[in-house]
C-alpha cells in the first residue's frame, strides 16, 4: 500500500524518509513541488496528485507536508487517515511534531515509522501498544539508558497487541485512581450582515484522562442523550449497548485519549453567546475608511467570555489601518491584510471595541462588499448544546471522578 | 570543521559515546555542506570502526548515526559489511536498527545480505512471538530473489504459528515475497486459503489484504469465509475493516442479486433501518415483493452499520461505499449524516469526502438535502474545499431551496477569493439552466454582476450569460446592448470573444449595434487574443450574411487583416470565410448555403456537473478521487441476474473440526493453563472469576450450538430470557454492582494470559454475543460487561451439561446468554461450534466453584457500590 513516506517542510527540503518497500527516488517528490507551485498556498495543495507511476497522497500539518507514495489503487481516505495518525502519535510521543524536534529524534521517530507500517500496511498504530515496542524518549530515561545501557526498545510482544482489547496494556498500577472527562464543544456559525443566523453546527468532543489501576470498566450516561443523534467513538466503545441503551460502556485506554465525537446539527437552533456590532465603511471619492466593531455578550448563563479573537482578512484595496483598541492589542499585516485583534476577557459592563480609520489605495475604486469577521471565543464550563455527562458510575475503582465541564470554543463567521 | 569532528571523534572512547552521537548527527549536514568527499569516507571509517567495538554503546551510537544517514536520504551503503555483522547482536534495539539497515539497502547488496540468513532462520525458531515476527518481517522484506524458496517456507511456517501475531506477520509476508517473485502465485494461494480460516480478529484484515493483492479473482475462496468475516468485523482493527469491506462490497455484487428495484426511490430515507429486522421482514413481506434478499446480504449491511460510528475516516467512507452499492436504495440515506459528520475533519478528509458526495449527490439527491446547510461555504475554507462544496450545492439545488441558495451563492460572489467567486458563477448558471423557474432570476443577476468592478466577474458572468441565452432564444435584446456596451471595458479574451459570439448569434436582433462592435473590433483587431480574432471573423461573416450592405467593406477588411495574421489559425479561417462568403467565380456550390452554415441553430452547451462521469468507478477508492483508473483498480462487478447457489457459504461442521485440529490443539493447552491460573486466581480473590467463565463458557455454548441444535435451543434460550427478565428486574440492583466487580477481575486474568489462545475464539462471533448481552443489559445489567472475557474462554468451556447445572443455580447467579431472537437473524447460527470434550476432572472444578461463588460475592457488594458522582 504505502510504498514510501517523505516528510517535506515549507521550504521544500524534503527531511526525513522512509521506505517500506522498494526504494522510490526523492525525485518523485518534483511533481509535488510542482502541484505546490501551481497551488500558491500550502492549503490548496491538492492531497491527491497523480504522477506517471505513482500516486502521492499528502496531507499537512504543523507546517509539515507528510507525502505517503503510493503506487496502486488503495482508498485515498485509508493514506490520509494512516498519515494523520502518524503525525498524532508523534505529537504524543515528542509533545509537539515539528521539523526540528523530528530531526533530533530521527531513531525514534524511524523506528515507530518501521513498527505502524510493514510492507505498507498499517501493523501497529495504537499508541499504548506503540509505546510498549519503543518508548517515548524522556530525560530521565536517556540518563537511565546511558548509565544501564538498557534500550527504549521493549523486546516482548506488547499485551495489548493480542487481546480484544489492544489499545490497552496490561498491569497498569495508578496508586491515585482518576478519571478526568472533559467536554470541549465548538460552533461554527455563519451570521450575516444583519446578525441573523445563518447556519450553525456544533461539533463537541468528550476527551478523557483515565489513570485507573488494572482493566476498569465503565460507564458513563447522559442526561439528554437524544442530542447525540451522530457520533463517532473511539473503538474502545461498545457499538451494541449504546444503541440499545444510550449508555458508553468502555474499558478505556490508559492516559488521555478521545472518547467520541458528536456532531448536533445545524437543524437545532442554537444560541450564540456574543455579538459583534461592525461599522465598516469606505467612502468612493476619499481614500480613507472607517472601522469600527465592537464585541459584547449575549446569553451566556453567567459565564465570561474568554480568549476572544477577531480576525478580518481586509480587503485589497486597504493600504494601513490605525486603530485603537479599548483592550487588548491588534496588528495589521499590510501585506497579507489581514487584521487580529486579541480581545482577551469580555467584560459586559464595558465593552471591547476597535475603532479608527483605514487608509485605502489612492485612486482605486471602493470595495465593494464588507470583510469578512471571524471571532473566536471560549467560554469554560458552558455546554452550548445542553449536554451534560449525568451519571459517571465506574464500576470497578475506587477512584475520583472529576468531570471538567468543558470549554466552548466557538467560530463565528460574519459577513 | 569536519576534520575537527574528526579529530574529536577519534579521542573519544567509548563512555562518551552517547555525547559523540549526538554530535556526530548534528555535524553530519554541515560537513555534507562543505562537499568534502574525502571527509565523508573517514566518517565512514569512524562508523565502521565503532561498529566493530566491543561496546554495545559504540555500535549503538554508530547505529543511530546511520539510520539518521539513512532517514536523510544519504548513502550509507558502503557500510553494509561492517553492519550486517552485528545482525545476530544480543542488544535489542542495535538488532532492530540493523534491521531497519538490512531491509534498506539489502536488495543492493544481495550477496552480502545473504549473511544474515541463517540469523533469521535461527530466529524463526526462538520462543518469543515478536522476534519471531520480526524476524519473518525482515527476511521477507529483503528483497533477495535467491532466498525465495526460504521466505516459502518461513511464510508456511509461520502461517501455522500458534501465535496470531505470527500469522499476522506471515499473510504481510505473503504479499511482499509475491511482489518479489509471481511465480510463486499458487504456493501462496495455498497458504492464504489457509489464513482465510484463521479466527483471529489479528489476522483477518491482513489476509484480506494478501487476497486483494495476489489473487483478487479468486473469489470462491472467500464463501466458506464469507459469515465469519462479516461476523469478525466489528472487532478487527480498523485499516484491516477498511480492507475487508471494499473486498466484501465486490464479493457481494457478484454473489447476490440486485436490491435495486425500479422505481424505488428514497422515499422513506433510511427510515426503514431503525426499526428492528423482523419488522422490516414484516414490511417486506406485506409488500408482497417478489424479491427477497439473501440472509447473507442482509448481515453484511447490518453488521457493517456499526462501523459508521468509527472515528477513524477511512472506516465510514468503506462503510458509506458498501452501502451506495449493495445496499437497498432505501437503507443508504443513513450514511449521509455519517458523511457530513466527516466534513468536520481535517481539510484532506474533506477533500475526498466531498468529491464521494458530489458524486452520490448527483445520482440521489435526496440524500443529502437535509444536511444543505452544512454545505455552506465558510471563509476559512480553502479553495478546493469550496469549490466542492458549490458543486455539491448545486447538485443539491431544486425548486424549493433555490430561493436560499441564491442568496448564499450572492455572498460567495463578493468573496475575496477571485478563483472561488467565478465558480460560484459558474454555478448560478447551472442552477438556472436546471431550475427553469429561476432561469430569468439568475439571468437579471447575472447582469447586474456586469456591472461588477472586478473584472474577473464580469468576464465570468459574460460567459455564462452566453450560454444561457444561448438556451433560450427568446427576446434578450437588451441584455445584449448591454453586454456591446461592456465590450470597451472587458479586456479578458473569453468575455470578450463571448461578447462577439452573442452579438454575432444575434445580429438580427440587434441590427444597429453589431456592426458598430465590428467597425470596433476592426479598429483593435491587431491588439486582440487569438481567440477574440476568431469570434471577429465570424462575426464578420455573419454581418456580411444578413447585413452587407453595411459590413461588407468592414468584413473584407478585417478579412485582409486576417490573412496576414501570426496564428495559422486564424490565416486558415480567414482563407475559410473568404472562400465561403464572398462570391466569386471560383466559389462552389457551398457558398449557396453559408448563411445556413454560419447562423445554424445551434444546440444550446449542456452545463454539466464534473461528477456527472465518475459513478462507474467505486466510490472511496483512488480511482474515482482521480478520475482515471488507477493501476489495480478492480471493477465493481454489475449485479448478477440469477444468484449463484448461496449454499456455498454453508460452513459444515465436519469439514471445519478437521481443518481445526491446531487450534484444537491449543485449546487443549490453553484450559490447561487456564485451570492452573485459576486455582491461583482462587486464593487471593475468592471466586468470582471462574464463576464468569463458567457463564459466559455457557453462553458461548448456546451460541455456539445453535447451528446443529437449531431450534430447540433457542425456544430454551427464550423461555429462559423471559423468566430472568422478572428475576433480574428485582436482583439486577445489587447484581449490577457485584457482576461489575467480578468481571472487571476476570478480565484482567483473561488479559494477562490472553497469549495465544486469544484468538482461537470459539464460534461466537463478537456481535452476536453483543448482541445478545445488549438485549439482557435493558433487563438487569447484568452480563453486558463480560464480553470480552466470554470470548476469550467460551472456547474452553463448552458442554451442554454444564449449561444446566448453571441454569439451576441461575437465580443467585445471572442470567444465562440470551439469544438475541429480535434481532437474531438465522444468518449468522449457522456458523456451528464442534464441541470438543470437556474434561470430567475440569467439569467438577467449575461446579465446586460456582457453587462456592454466590454467598462470598454478595458479602462483598456493598464494599463495592461505588456510585461515583458526575461532577
Amino acid at each position: 500500500m504505502i510504498h514510501s513516506l517523505f516528510l517535506i517542510n515549507s521550504s521544500g527540503d524534503i527531511f526525513l524518509e522512509k521506505h517500506w518497500k522498494s526504494v522510490v527516488s526523492r525525485s518523485v517528490c518534483d511533481y509535488f513541488f510542482e502541484a505546490q507551485e501551481r497551488a500558491t498556498e500550502a492549503e490548496n495543495v491538492p492531497p491527491v496528485i497523480p504522477t506517471p507511476h505513482h500516486y502521492l497522497l499528502s496531507v499537512y500539518r504543523h507546517k509539515i507536508f507528510f507525502v505517503a507514495v503510493i503506487q496502486t489503487e488503495v482508498p485515498p481516505l485509508f493514506v490520509i487517515e494512516f498519515l494523520h495518525r502518524v503525525v498524532d502519535t508523534f505529537q504524543d510521543y515528542f509533545g509537539v511534531c515539528s521539523e526540528p524536534v523530528i530531526k533530533d529524534n530521527v531513531v525514534v521517530v524511524y523506528e515507530v515509522l518501521e513498527e505502524m507500517l510493514d510492507n505498507g500496511f498499517p501493523l501497529a498504530t495504537e499508541s499504548n501498544i506503540l509505546k510498549e515496542l519503543i518508548k517515548p524518549p524522556t530525560i530521565l530515561r536517556t540518563v537511565v539508558n546511558t548509565i544501564t545501557g538498557s534500550t527504549n526498545v521493549g523486546d516482548q510482544l506488547p499485551t495489548g497487541q493480542l487481546s480484544v482489547v489492544p489499545w490497552r496494556r496490561t498491569g497498569v498500577k495508578y496508586t491515585n485512581n482518576e478519571a478526568y472527562f472533559d467536554v470541549i464543544e465548538e460552533i461554527d456559525a455563519i451570521i450575516d450582515k444583519s446578525g441573523s443566523t445563518i447556519t450553525a453546527e456544533i461539533q463537541g468532543v468528550i476527551d478523557a484522562c483515565v489513570k485507573l489501576t488494572g482493566m476498569p470498566d465503565l460507564t458513563l450516561s447522559f442526561m439528554n442523550p437524544r442530542l447525540l443523534d451522530d457520533v463517532s467513538f473511539h473503538p474502545c466503545v461498545r457499538f451494541k449497548r449504546w444503541e440499545s441503551e444510550r449508555i458508553l460502556s468502555f474499558i478505556p485506554p490508559d492516559g488521555n485519549f478521545r472518547l467520541l465525537s458528536y456532531h448536533v446539527s445545524a437543524q437545532n437552533l442554537v444560541a450564540i453567546p456574543v455579538y459583534v456590532k461592525h461599522n465598516i465603511s469606505f467612502r468612493d471619492s476619499s481614500s480613507h475608511g472607517r472601522f469600527e466593531i465592537t464585541v459584547g455578550p449575549k446569553q451566556t448563563m453567567g459565564k465570561t467570555i474568554e480568549g476572544v479573537t477577531v480576525t478580518s482578512q481586509m480587503p485589497k484595496g486597504v493600504l494601513n489601518m490605525s486603530l485603537t483598541p479599548s483592550q487588548g492589542t491588534h496588528t495589521f499585516d499590510p501585506v497579507t491584510k489581514m487584521l487580529s485583534w486579541d480581545v482577551g476577557k469580555i467584560n459586559p459592563q464595558k465593552l471591547p471595541s476597535l475603532k479608527g480609520t483605514m487608509s485605502l489605495q489612492a485612486g482605486a475604486s471602493k470595495p465593494d462588499e464588507n470583510p469578512t469577521i471571524n471571532l473566536q471565543f471560549k467560554i469554560q464550563q458552558l455546554a452550548i448544546s445542553a449536554q451534560a455527562p449525568a451519571d459517571d458510575a465506574h464500576q470497578s475503582h475506587a477512584a475520583i471522578v472529576q468531570t471538567h465541564q468543558g470549554a466552548s470554543r466557538i467560530a463565528l463567521q460574519r459577513r | 570543521m569536519s576534520s575537527n569532528s574528526f579529530s574529536y571523534n577519534e579521542q573519544s572512547g567509548g563512555g562518551e559515546a552517547t555525547e559523540l552521537g549526538q554530535e556526530a548527527t548534528s555535524t553530519i549536514s554541515p560537513s555534507g555542506a562543505f562537499g568534502l568527499f574525502s571527509s565523508d569516507l573517514k566518517k565512514n571509517e569512524d562508523l565502521k570502526q565503532m561498529l566493530e567495538s566491543n561496546k554495545d554503546s559504540a555500535k549503538l551510537d554508530a547505529m543511530k548515526r546511520i539510520v539518521g544517514m539513512i532517514a536523510k536520504g544519504k548513502n550509507a551503503s558502503e557500510l553494509f559489511p561492517a553492519v550486517v555483522k552485528n545482525v545476530a547482536s544480543k542488544n535489542i534495539e542495535i538488532k532492530k536498527l540493523v534491521y531497519v539497515y538490512l531491509v534498506r539497502y539489502a536488495e543492493e547488496q544481495q550477496d552480502l545480505a545473504l549473511l544474515s540468513i541463517s540469523t533469521f532462520q535461527r530466529a524463526l525458531k526462538d520462543p518469543n512471538q515478536l522476534i519471531r515476527a520480526s524476524a519473518l518481517r525482515v527476511l521477507s522484506s529483503i528483497r533477495v530473489p535467491i532466498i525465495v524458496p526460504i521466505m516459502m517456507l518461513a511464510i508456511k511456517e509461520a502461517s501455522a504459528d500458534l501465535s496470531p501475531y505470527v500469522r499476522k506477520n506471515a499473510a504481510h509476508a505473503i504479499q511482499k515475497l509475491y511482489s518479489l517473485d509471481p511465480e510463486q502465485k499458487e504456493m501462496l494461494i495455498e497458504v492464504i486459503e489457509k489464513l482465510l480460516k484463521d479466527k483471529s480478529t489479528l489476522v483477518a484484515g491482513s489476509v484480506v489484504m494478501a487476497f486483494e493483492e495476489v489473487c483478487p479473482d479468486r473469489i470462491d475462496l472467500i464463501h466458506k469465509n464469507y459469515r465469519k468475516l462479516c461476523n469478525l468485523l466489528v472487532d478487527v482493527e480498523e485499516w484491516g475493516q477498511v480492507v475487508i469491506i471494499h473486498m466484501l462490497t465486490r464479493y457481494a455484487r457478484t454473489q447476490f442479486v440486485s436490491p435495486w428495484k425500479e422505481g424505488d426511490e428514497l422515499e422513506d430515507n433510511g427510515k426503514n433501518f431503525y426499526e428492528s429486522d423482523d419488522d422490516q421482514k414484516e414490511k417486506t413481506d406485506k409488500r408482497k415483493k417478489p424479491y427477497t434478499m439473501d440472509p447473507d446480504h442482509r448481515l453484511l449491511i447490518r453488521n457493517t452499520k456499526p462501523l459508521l460510528q468509527s472515528r477513524n475516516a477511512a472506516v465510514v467512507m468503506a462503510v458509506a461505499q458498501l452501502y451506495w452499492h449493495i445496499s437497498p436504495k432505501s437503507e443508504a440515506g443513513i450514511i449521509s449524516k455519517s458523511l457530513v459528520r466527516l466534513l468536520r475533519s481535517n481539510r484532506e478528509v474533506q477533500y475526498i469526502v466531498l468529491q464521494n458526495i458530489a458524486t452520490m449527490s448527483i445520482q440521489r439527491k435526496g440524500m443529502f438535502e437535509p444536511y444543505l446547510k452544512s454545505f455552506y461555504v465558510r471563509s476559512t475554507d480553502p479553495t478546493m474545499i469550496k469549490t466542492l462544496k458549490l458543486e455539491i450545492l448545486t447538485n443539491l439545488a431544486n425548486e424549493a431551496n433555490i430561493s436560499i441558495l441564491l442568496r448564499e451563492f450572492q455572498t460567495y460572489v463578493k468573496s475575496q477569493d477571485k478563483q472561488f467567486a467565478a465558480a460560484t458563477i459558474q454555478t448560478i448558471g447551472r442552477c438556472a439552466t436546471n431550475i427553469l423557474e429561476v432561469t430569468d432570476t439568475c439571468l437579471n443577476g447575472l447582469v447586474c454582476l456586469l456591472s461588477n468592478r472586478d473584472e474577473i466577474v464580469v468576464a465570468e458572468s459574460v460567459v455564462v450569460i452566453k450560454k444561457l441565452l444561448q438556451m433560450q432564444p427568446a427576446q434578450h435584446g437588451e441584455i445584449i446592448k448591454h453586454m456591446a456596451k461592456l465590450l470597451d471595458s472587458i479586456t479578458v479574451p473569453v468575455a470578450r470573444a463571448s461578447i462577439l459570439w452573442l452579438i454575432g448569434e444575434n445580429c438580427e436582433r440587434v441590427p444597429k449595434i453589431a456592426p458598430d462592435v465590428l467597425r470596433k473590433m476592426a479598429k483593435s483587431f491587431t491588439s486582440e487574443d487569438d481567440l477574440v480574432k476568431l469570434q471577429i471573423l465570424n462575426l464578420g461573416a455573419k454581418l456580411y450574411l444578413t447585413n452587407s450592405k453595411q459590413t461588407k467593406l468592414l468584413t473584407q477588411y478585417i478579412l485582409n487583416l486576417g490573412k496576414y495574421d501570426q496564428n495559422y489559425d486564424i490565416r486558415d479561417r480567414t482563407r475559410f470565410i473568404r472562400q465561403l462568403i464572398v462570391p466569386n467565380e471560383k466559389s462552389g456550390a457551398l457558398s449557396k448555403y453559408a448563411k445556413k452554415i454560419f447562423l445554424a441553430q445551434k444546440p444550446a452547451p449542456l452545463l454539466e456537473s464534473p461528477f456527472k462521469d465518475r459513478d462507474h468507478f467505486q466510490l472511496g477508492t483512488l480511482s474515482h478521487t482521480l478520475n482515471i483508473k488507477a493501476t489495480g483498480y478492480l471493477e465493481l462487478s454489475n449485479w448478477p441476474e440469477v444468484a449463484p447457489d448461496p449454499s456455498v457459504r454453508n460452513v459444515e461442521v465436519i469439514e471445519l473440526a478437521k481443518e481445526w485440529t491446531p487450534a484444537g490443539k491449543a485449546k487443549q493447552e490453553n484450559s490447561a493453563k487456564k485451570l492452573y491460573s485459576e486455582s491461583e486466581e482462587e486464593e487471593d480473590s475468592s471466586d468470582s472469576s471462574s464463576d464468569s467463565e463458567s457463564e459466559s463458557g455457557s453462553e458461548s455454548v448456546e451460541q455456539g450450538e445453535s447451528g446443529e441444535e437449531g431450534d430447540s435451543n433457542e425456544d430454551s434460550s427464550e423461555d429462559s430470557s423471559s423468566e430472568q427478565d422478572s428475576e433480574s428486574e428485582r436482583e439486577s440492583g445489587l447484581e449490577n454492582k457485584r457482576t461489575a466487580k467480578r468481571n472487571s477481575k476476570a478480565k484482567g486474568k483473561s488479559d494477562s494470559e490472553d497469549g495465544e489462545k486469544e484468538n482461537e475464539k470459539s464460534k461466537t462471533s463478537r456481535s452476536s454475543n453483543d448482541e445478545s448481552s445488549s438485549i439482557e443489559d435493558s433487563s438487569s445489567d447484568s452480563e453486558s460487561e463480560s464480553e470480552p472475557e466470554s470470548e476469550s474462554e467460551s472456547r474452553r468451556v463448552t458442554k451442554e451439561k454444564e449449561k444446566k447445572t448453571k441454569q439451576d443455580r441461575t437465580p443467585l447467579t445471572k442470567d444465562v446468554s440470551l439469544l438475541d431472537l429480535d434481532d437474531f437473524n438465522p444468518v449468522s447460527t449457522p456458523v456451528a461450534l464442534p464441541t470438543p470434550a470437556l474434561s470430567p476432572s475440569l467439569m467438577a472444578d467449575l461446579e465446586g466453584l460456582n457453587l462456592s461463588t454466590s454467598s462470598s460475592v454478595i458479602s462483598e457488594r456493598k464494599a463495592l457500590h461505588l456510585k461515583l458522582g458526575k461532577k
